[in-house]
């Protein structure tokens, strides 16, 4: 015997578990199998670019902290680029290493962050997400001994950063260091083994790369698809050129893959936080520039490899002490482009895994 | 693989961690140790420095800090200054990014390192001038490494005097150009 019936319209979020905050989701679904689905954002709205708009260059910094919460120093580096380059400023070598430092511990958190809350969206409940926030914590230690916060640091200005790290910042980062790998292996062994966890995650949530391309999609989604595009290599800032790191890439492009890449990519934060303690050079961790800085009239889009993605940030300048115009390019909002050409077909049981290895960041999302 | 192995060796991982000493603390009774430059609540302002300049106020990219102020008053080490009547902190709506403390000219005013501020009403969270008065002096050394070179911590050493917080007794002519003349 077989049920007769329509297909009907779920609404899921905007408060629900597994949307990462406050989005919503409109189903349509044939029993339990997606057949279209609209995604409804603007419940985190803030309005950062038009607050960016009446507030002096310097000031901003602040605002960035709120967009990628769990990454805020990535936002951090990409705003203090596009100033810089708007206002011709050239960081200080100690600054741009302490910078890049500061990025990569912030990739590791995000990553971690990821991680746990994609098993946690498998339904493995809180234990493995434990083990991940147990060792974010270990970086949020380092990062309030760095700037004196744990989540929105504003530690970046342009022309570097706002103060030199403390002395036993250099030993703890050393030990810390030393620890991660064997952590990250423990992860590994997790995620790689379990037979429940490759069930439900290998060859679910395919996204080909020409799709994933023709969607604008950048970060790890992207790289999961095969191809290899990271803004660290194809435009290198600051001193990401004098680094050596690897860019892993997948290749299916299904929810594996992009765990797996965030995996790895962790192991290469890991190498290259250890080769810029090593090389970081003596000198001021900041150039001399102006609280009111007045940029001369023009624009300046700069780019950086955030955890999720490609984040920019497009200025235009009048010549006053706040940008005219203030855009910002969110790799969370863009890699939600193909979510419909992802979602199709799977069942409600999938899509809450494939929502959560995109991996977005409601902050960023609604600006 | 036999099927089921892997989800044996995560369990294993779960025991291991299960035997090892716990992470987490008992908040109210244990504290972690915090950072010598953690920013925190409880700004400490040292009128015997404040000019009432409100550079302060001008750089708070939220607007929470209010100055009302006469003229006439006396400053310990400028000589003349502005007498303050109002010097109000919405501390509900402050974020702790310090550009205030980056501002002040006189080093007057520094970030706290507290961090449980509940309180019933909104209104109790605005830090009044006579709150900053009586405010535990326990500086942050963010943006202070003068402070940092002595090895103060602020969560363990005793409050700091006004003559101890400053870059020097009185700003110098040559820093004050730095700051404020020749930047602008
Ligand atoms: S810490 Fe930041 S938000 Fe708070 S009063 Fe100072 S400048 Fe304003
Ligand atoms: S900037 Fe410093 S000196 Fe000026 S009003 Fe504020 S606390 Fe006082």
């Amino acid at each position: 015997m077989t049920l007769q019936g329509e297909p009907v319209i779920i609404n899921i979020g905007p408060q629900h578990p597994s949307t990462h905050g406050v989005f919503r989701l409109r189903v349509l679904f044939d029993g339990e199998v997606v057949q279209d689905l609209e995604p409804v954002f603007g419940y985190l709205h803030r309005g950062t670019e038009k607050l960016a708009e009446e507030r002096a260059y310097t000031q901003i910094v602040t605002l960035t902290d709120r967009l990628d919460y769990v990454s805020s120093m990535t936002n951090n580096h990409a705003y203090v680029l596009a100033v810089e380059k708007l206002a011709r400023i050239r960081p200080t070598e100690r600054g741009m290493y302490l910078r890049v430092i500061a990025a990569e511990l912030s990739r590791l958190a995000s990553h971690l962050v990821a991680t746990g809350f994609f098993l946690q969206d498998l339904g493995a409940f809180a234990t493995p997400l434990m083990y991940c926030f147990r060792e974010r914590e270990r970086i949020l230690d380092l990062m309030e001994m760095l700037c004196g916060a744990r989540i929105t640091f504003s530690y970046m200005r342009p022309g570097g950063v706002f103060q030199d790290a403390p002395p036993d910042f250099w030993p703890a980062i050393q030990q810390f260091l030393s620890e991660m790998p064997h952590y990250l292996d423990e992860l590994e062994h997790l995620l790689t083994e379990n037979e429940v966890i490759l069930a439900r995650t290998k060859g679910v949530g395919i996204l080909p790369a020409q799709v994933a391309i023709n969607c604008s999609v950048s970060g790890p989604v992207l790289r999961a698809s095969g191809v290899q595009w990271d803004i660290r290599k194809v435009d290198p800032y600051d001193v990401y050129d004098r680094l050596e790191f690897d860019i892993p890439v997948g290749t299916h492009g299904d929810c594996y893959d992009r765990m797996m890449v965030r995996l790895q990519e962790m192991r290469q934060s890991l190498r290259i936080l250890g080769q810029a303690v090593r090389d970081i050079p003596s000198g001021p961790a900041r150039a001399p520039v102006p609280f009111f800085l007045r940029p001369p009239p023009g624009e300046a889009y700069a780019h950086v490899e955030s955890p999720k993605g490609e984040l920019g940030f497009y200025l235009v300048s009048d010549g006053g002490i706040s940008p005219y115009r203030c855009k910002i390019r969110s790799p969370s909002f863009i890699n939600l482009t193909p979510l419909r050409e992802l979602l199709r077909g799977w069942k409600m049981a999938d899509l809450i895994v494939i929502f959560g290895s995109i991996d977005i960041n409601m902050g960023e999302v609604d600006r | 693989m036999p099927y089921g192995l892997g989800l044996l060796k995560g369990m294993l991982v779960t025991l291991t961690n299960f035997r090892r000493k716990p992470f987490t603390i008992q908040y109210p009774e244990e504290r972690v140790p915090q950072h010598p430059r953690f920013r925190g609540e409880d700004f400490v302002w040292y009128e015997e420095r404040c000019t009432g300049c409100a550079s302060c106020a001008k750089f708070c990219p939220l607007g929470i800090i209010r100055i009302v102020t006469r003229p006439s008053g006396m400053q310990t080490q400028e000589g003349e200054k502005y007498a303050l009547e109002v010097f109000d902190i919405d501390l509900a709506r402050c974020m702790f990014c310090g550009l205030c403390v980056e501002a002040c000219p006189y080093d007057a005013l520094h970030m706290g390192s507290g961090f449980e501020r509940a309180r019933y009403t909104r209104k109790d969270l605005v830090m009044t001038i006579d709150e900053l008065r009586r405010a535990p002096k326990r500086p942050s050394t963010w943006f202070r490494p003068q402070l940092e070179g002595k090895g103060y911590n602020p969560h363990t050493d005793r409050p700091l005097e006004w003559h101890e917080v400053g870059r020097h007794q009185a700003p110098s002519l040559a820093d004050m150009q730095g700051r404020w003349v020749e930047e602008r």
